[in-house]
């Protein structure tokens, strides 16, 4: 079972990594080559170039060539900053990453888990539709335009008042250098990237606790004499987990892959999604492969974790594959 | 009256149970009025929609319908259960007062063992330990007659089959020893053979634990079987009660009369179809001026146009004006 999820895994990824390299080096009109060699390069400094890098040979020698570059001697190294090694500064960019995405998850699961839970309880209140409406609004904001606002106002508009004096100038800390500083410089980014998912989390966990709600083992709970406490959280919470984790799984998997791309963009912070964003405008082939194969091991991963943890959440799919 | 010759333990009077709506108040459960006294069986018979679930869910304080109202007293060993606080209902369910629902598979928690589930009713309503709760647990499979209890009670609902699963359903309800179990429909979901199972079990609780039982039904062979008193009811009225042997030598009212006839005969050549009422009961929206079973009545008079009280009849009340020409008045 783990060996054939495995092999899924190995072979989605290889079919990515085809289908990038096709995009970025066989599409017609995309001459990586003239892209490095600079806007007025002459016929002479183009074919040395493309020499050069190899593009002049068959198109499956230089997929090959990639490969072995990335994973086997592991030396493969950008097209655009000479010298730059692609694994690396991948290496540097993901804890960049990962502090963003861990705080924002931990700051969305916990609010959306609240506003789900009351706005269920209050089904049909003001309270319940404020907070729906309010879950609304943060799926529709844009991620970078509220990013831009919070720099707006926190950067310069107001950074100089009593309420906003202590947040730093944009870009990353490391926690193992800084941490209060770590905290400050990622506060703001974290808030920005949870409102999405917070609005998102709460409107689905309200909708199946509500479902739950309907079910007739809440009625056999609340009959048993259990308060109303224990019937929320070990019935119909409980139950509800399924689709809220399995959710959380996969959207966790993309944004390791690179998803906070536009966040991290907003906040100078130089992530995975930062470094991909800088490769495509390039077109660094190394770079975008290196990051894309990085993302789709993420996708991949996660959703076999999801597959498992579904299995570990619910009885009837674990024994059914048992 | 024997039955009703010292204090019952469940007494209902007057229950409404109304929903609001666009056609304004919908009335499903209509000025009813009923007693079970203790180690009694009483059965409720009706057919679909006639207010059985809503008056026993009304019992157990369970109506949770925003636009459910409820009105009328709800009397448990003489205490006022209608408007008591959360608090001191919760004590009461589970504990004095369970229930058994129709279909254990979905009134069961899909994520949790058998054994946790009775376990943590357990756990509710006294100061057991996990262990102790568990190691009781199996002690109620085996009561109820599952094989293997130690190892059944580890299985998750969907493991099991429908009548082990209504035995776990039954082991949960009677895990505190409640005086007043109500079984909604428990063997509706089952096949025959373990439905006379099931019944055995039931009578076996009375026996054991002088338990009140209100068994609620649409099965006429099944009220047969266990009840000691019989409720009929039809859109949400009783129309007809009284002890089991008087109501089926001589039933009263029409609509109890085509309840007994479409039991099938026990021996002999079995009919090809069993009679049955022509019609269908009316919904709490379009309930009819007068008697209820009117339209379907083949007796039905000028006098039915009044909704027709209980009359006296023997033991038996009836809801039927033929019942004091007819009967010794
Ligand atoms: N939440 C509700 N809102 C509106 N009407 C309801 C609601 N619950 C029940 N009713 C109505 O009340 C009537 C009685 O329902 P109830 O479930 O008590 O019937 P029953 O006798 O148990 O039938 P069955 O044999 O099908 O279980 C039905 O006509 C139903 O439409
Ligand atoms: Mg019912």
């Amino acid at each position: 079972m783990l060996l054939r999820r495995l092999g899924e895994m190995v072979f989605v990824m290889a079919g990515i990594s085809v289908l990038v390299f096709l995009i970025f080096f066989a599409t017609p009109g995309a001459d990586p080559a003239a892209r490095i060699a600079g806007r007025n390069a002459s016929p002479d400094v183009l074919a040395a170039v493309r020499h050069d890098f190899g593009f002049d040979q068959p198109l499956w020698v230089q997929y090959l060539l990639l490969m072995k570059r990335l994973f086997v001697t592991g030396d493969l190294t950008s097209f655009v900053n000479r010298g730059q090694k692609v694994i690396p500064s991948i290496l540097q960019a993901v804890p960049v990453t990962l502090s963003l995405l861990i705080g924002a998850a931990v700051l969305w699961v916990a609010v959306s888990v609240a506003i789900g839970v009351t706005a269920a309880l209050t089904r049909g209140t003001i309270v319940d539709r404020a907070l729906m409406i309010l879950g609304l609004v943060g799926v529709s904001m844009p991620v970078f335009w509220v990013g831009e606002v919070a720099n707006l106002i926190t950067q310069s508009r107001y950074h100089d008042s009593w309420f906003f004096s202590w947040v730093p100038a944009l870009g990353y800390v490391p926690l193992t250098q800084d941490p209060v500083g770590w905290f400050k410089a990622l506060v703001i980014p974290w808030v920005t990237l949870a409102i999405l998912y917070i609005g998102l989390y709460g409107r689905v966990l309200r909708a199946s606790l509500i479902e739950a709600y309907h079910e007739d083992f809440i009625r056999t709970a609340r009959a048993k004499g259990l308060g109303e406490g224990r019937v929320l959280v070990r019935h119909a919470l409980r139950t509800s987990l399924v689709t809220f984790v399995s959710l959380f799984g996969l959207d966790f998997g993309a944004l390791v892959g690179g998803g906070t791309l536009l966040t991290e963009i907003v906040f100078g912070l130089q992530g995975v999604g930062f470094l991909t964003f800088n490769a495509l405008q390039n077109l660094d082939l190394p770079v975008i492969m290196a990051t894309v194969m990085y993302a789709s091991f993420f996708v991949v991963a996660s959703n076999a974790v999801v597959d498992l943890l579904y299995a570990a959440l619910d009885p009837r799919v674990r024994l059914a594959r048992a | 009256m024997p039955e009703a010759a010292d204090e019952p333990l469940l007494r209902v009077e007057d229950l409404c149970v109304s929903f609001r709506s666009e056609r304004g108040l919908l009335r499903a459960v209509d000025r009813l009025s009923f007693t079970v006294a203790p180690g009694e069986i009483l059965a409720v018979v009706g057919e679909s929609g006639s207010g059985k679930s809503l008056t026993s869910l009304a019992v157990m304080g369970l109506i949770d319908d925003p636009n459910a109202v409820l009105t009328g007293s709800i009397r448990y060993r003489g205490r006022e259960l209608v408007g008591l606080p959360r608090r001191e209902l919760r004590k009461v369910r589970g504990d004095e007062i369970a229930m058994i629902f129709q279909d254990p598979m979905s009134a069961m928690t899909p994520v949790y063992t058998i054994g946790w589930q009775i376990a943590e009713q357990v756990q509710a309503h006294s100061r057991l330990t996990r262990r102790q709760a568990r190691a009781r647990a199996v002690d109620l499979l085996g009561e109820m007659g599952m094989p293997n209890p130690a190892i059944q009670v580890d299985r998750y609902p969907h493991q099991l089959s429908g009548g082990m699963r209504q035995r776990a359903m039954i082991a949960m309800a009677l895990s505190c020893n409640p005086s007043l179990l109500i079984a909604d429909e428990p063997t509706t979901a089952l096949d025959v053979t373990v439905q006379a199972q099931i019944l055995r079990l039931v009578e076996q609780l009375r026996r054991d634990h002088g338990s009140s039982i209100v068994f609620i039904t649409h099965d006429m062979g099944v009220v047969a079987e266990i009840a000691d008193r019989v409720m009929v009811m039809y859109a949400g009225k009783v129309v007809e009660r009284g002890p089991k042997p008087d109501l089926f030598a001589t039933p009263g009212h029409p609509y109890t009369v085509g309840l007994l006839d479409s039991i099938p005969p026990m021996a002999g050549a079995k009919p090809r179809r069993l009679p049955a009422i022509p019609g269908a009961p009316p919904s709490p929206a379009d309930r009819p001026d007068g008697c209820p079973f009117g339209p379907r009545c083949a007796h039905r008079h000028d006098s039915c146009r009044v909704d027709p009280p209980l009359y006296r009849r023997g033991r038996q009340d009836v809801s039927c004006t033929l019942v004091p020409e007819g009967a010794d008045a």
